[in-house]
């Protein structure tokens, strides 16, 4: 049996396209962008050539295996291509060509290395979501950490830079943590490989069990750090503010890599088998999730800026996400990947839409120039028309005003994102909604009927949120001309929010795609399974043509 | 050794969180530094101690941790050594950046109004 190099792949070509692109140079921009949009395109179409092939493969064989070593399992690292991990590197494929496709307007211009940067944080992002050994996942959180923090200062300015050295710090702990629980882990069952860690865990003497949770919690405090649950958020607003606006819009997976993180290890590590050890940590999961659900929307209501408004829906993206995970009941963590992938889409697609609204608000602006902050909202009532303005019935009746297209498009655009962030029908966000809605009336505990509460509140304040920026941008009379918009601006969104449009259509045959990850990740077993019982190629076909 | 071990992990990741939580952007980097120092030596040690051990099995001795060092947790170091020397230096540039922009070395680019 031939390896599937397929599942190397996503890793090997950002990082053979990032050294390409070094290669040509300071200069030769336009073929940088051509080089990069191709890898980005082709990385796509790997991780969805991925999807298609574990999902073609019925359980228990829906893992793709590949040993990049060439050695024996528990000894060197492995990759795995599950359901769960083609569907967040789809996810990631997504998100990086949108935002490519859109820096290619004018972001690119503003730094150098900004290719190189991007190919590096895809190629740490495809890699975080298909590694099984545990030392490689940090590896490979430093390889997109790294790379983040050169996208974040992109653009310069005190704004980034006081932002970045904030994200920088958080972070570089964060990583202390990711290692002092992986050597703990290491110290009690002496293994990286996460399949043979969660062989090992149900033999852990009970002498060493507390060690044993205590580093399981360190982990775990790495992983909700990057997944920024309160109390461990606070820095998310800032830089995801300050960041340009396709850098913000990868950033809109990045927490969904501690949740990936989180989900994996924890259903891997914690089952129901676990013995004194099962579900171990699922309340601080659910609280957690809960509290950051309410800070994320009371965040949204609170914002004066609209970048900063979609960084607390990020916030509230992912305790609604990491609350639904803690529960550990199938049928809600399958609504929750169907949330995970609407909301990261809208997620990038908010972001890249409020830069072309705050440009459409201010005539001559450039890639420098930021919203500071501190303009507050004008009142409704009291903001002054120009003069310009026929508002008056004496004179003539306001009819036969054409919209602009442009600004037709950026309302549509906008109310669409809205739509899927609040949760609202028809859109995506509406369906995964009411699937952990309908999973968490068959719980019927006090923490579900919590999260049952705060989805419905959060839609509301969601709601409430945007509808008072969608007032304030379209509604409002404004005295400058109607926004210029290029194609390879509005197309990334308008792909992005077709793409949630498609979750809808497909909504079926997309929801039993998760029931079935979800069943497969709260059966720790299949994988297990499917990781020791990979064997390494005899050497006599090694090399052979 | 045990016990050299442990405090000195103890007083290296104390003084890295103190350093840390200070408003100065050089202390927060001397404190990173110090706190990956801590974590470093504390890695080494998961790998049990043990004095003239070598990592290579020889015949006629069991392989167990009595017997030898494990050579696993000296590679883990050396990778995070390389890691956060990377990150470390990175950070040294945004905070000559901070410093040249803010024109001070305050963590949050300005000084706390009294």
């Amino acid at each position: 049996m031939t390896p599937n190099h397929l599942i190397v792949a996503p890793v090997l070509l950002p990082l053979a396209t990032a050294a390409l692109m070094l290669l040509l140079g300071e200069g030769r921009r336009s073929m940088k962008a051509v080089v990069n949009v191709g890898s980005a395109v082709v990385g796509l179409g790997i991780a969805i050539a991925l999807l298609t092939s574990v999902d073609a493969q019925q359980a228990p064989a829906a893992f793709g295996i590949y040993l990049p070593g060439n050695w024996p399992v528990p000894f060197g690292i492995v990759l795995v291509a599950d359901r769960l991990s083609a569907l967040m590197c789809v996810l990631a494929g997504s998100v990086g060509l949108a935002s490519l496709v859109y820096a290619l307007a004018r972001w690119q211009h503003a730094g150098v290395y900004f290719h190189v940067l991007f190919q590096l944080q895809l190629m740490g992002l495809y890699g975080a979501f298909l590694t099984a050994d545990l030392f490689n996942l940090f590896v490979f959180f430093e390889v997109l950490l790294a790379a983040s923090y050169g996208l974040l200062l992109h653009g310069g300015g005190l704004q980034r830079v006081k932002a970045g050295l904030h994200y920088i710090a958080i972070n570089l702990l964060a990583s202390l943590l990711f290692l002092i629980g992986v050597a703990v882990l290491y110290g009690v069952t002496g293994t990286l490989n996460m399949a043979d860690i969660a062989v090992k865990l149900p033999h852990v003497p009970a002498s060493d069990r507390g060690l044993l949770h205590a580093g399981a919690a360190i982990l775990a405090m790495a992983f909700l750090a990057k997944a920024a649950i309160w109390p461990l958020s606070s820095w998310l607003p800032p830089a995801y503010t300050a960041a340009s606006a396709p850098t913000a819009a990868v950033f809109a997976i990045l927490t969904k890599v501690g949740a990936y993180a989180v989900l994996r290890l924890w259903t891997l590590c914690f089952p129901a088998s676990a013995g004194a050890s099962a579900w171990f940590g699922g309340e601080v999961l659910v609280w957690g999730g809960l509290v950051t659900l309410a800070f994320g929307s009371v965040g949204m209501l609170a914002s004066q800026q609209v970048a900063r408004l979609a960084s607390f829906s990020i916030i509230a993206s992912s305790g609604t996400l990491m609350a639904a995970i803690g529960f550990g009941v199938p049928a809600l963590v399958s609504g929750a990947l169907v949330y995970l992938a609407s909301s990261t889409l809208a997620g990038c697609a908010l972001f890249l839409l409020v830069e072309l609204l705050e440009r459409s608000r201010q005539v001559e602006v450039g890639p420098q120039q930021m919203d500071d902050g501190n303009v507050a909202l004008r009142g409704f009532l009291d903001a002054e028309p120009p003069a310009s303005t026929n508002l008056d019935d004496d004179e003539e009746a306001l009819v036969g005003r054409a919209i602009p297209a442009a600004l037709a498009f950026l309302g549509l655009s906008f109310t669409a994102c809205a739509l899927v962030v609040a949760g609202l029908p028809p859109l995506a966000g509406f369906v995964a909604k009411l699937a952990m809605l309908t999973a968490l009336l068959d719980i019927r505990s006090t923490a579900a009927w919590a999260l049952f509460a705060g989805l419905i509140l959060s839609g509301l304040f969601a709601a409430t949120a945007l509808v008072r920026v969608g007032i304030r941008h379209f509604w409002t009379t404004h005295d400058h001309p109607a926004p210029r918009l290029r194609v390879v601006e509005s197309l990334p969104i308008a792909a992005l929010l077709a793409a949630t449009f498609m979750i809808v259509v497909q909504g079926d045959a997309l929801l039993g795609y998760a029931r079935a990850t979800a069943d497969a990740l709260h059966d720790p077993q299949r994988y297990i399974e499917a990781v020791t019982n990979a064997r390494p190629q005899p050497l006599a076909t090694i090399g052979t043509p | 050794m045990e016990i050299v071990i442990s405090v000195s992990i103890g007083v290296l990741a104390s003084a890295g969180v103190w350093l840390v939580l200070r408003p100065r952007t050089f202390q927060v980097l001397i404190g990173l530094s110090l706190l990956s120092y801590a974590v470093n030596l504390f890695i080494f040690t998961v790998g049990s101690l043990a004095i003239a051990a070598e990592p290579i099995v020889k015949p006629g001795l069991a392989a167990n941790l009595t017997n030898y060092s494990d050579p696993l947790p000296q590679s883990l170091v050396l990778t995070a050594i390389v890691i956060g020397f990377a990150t470390t230096a990175l950070f040294l540039v945004v905070l000559l950046a901070l410093r040249g922009l803010s024109g001070g070395d305050h963590v949050d680019g300005q000084e706390e109004q009294p």
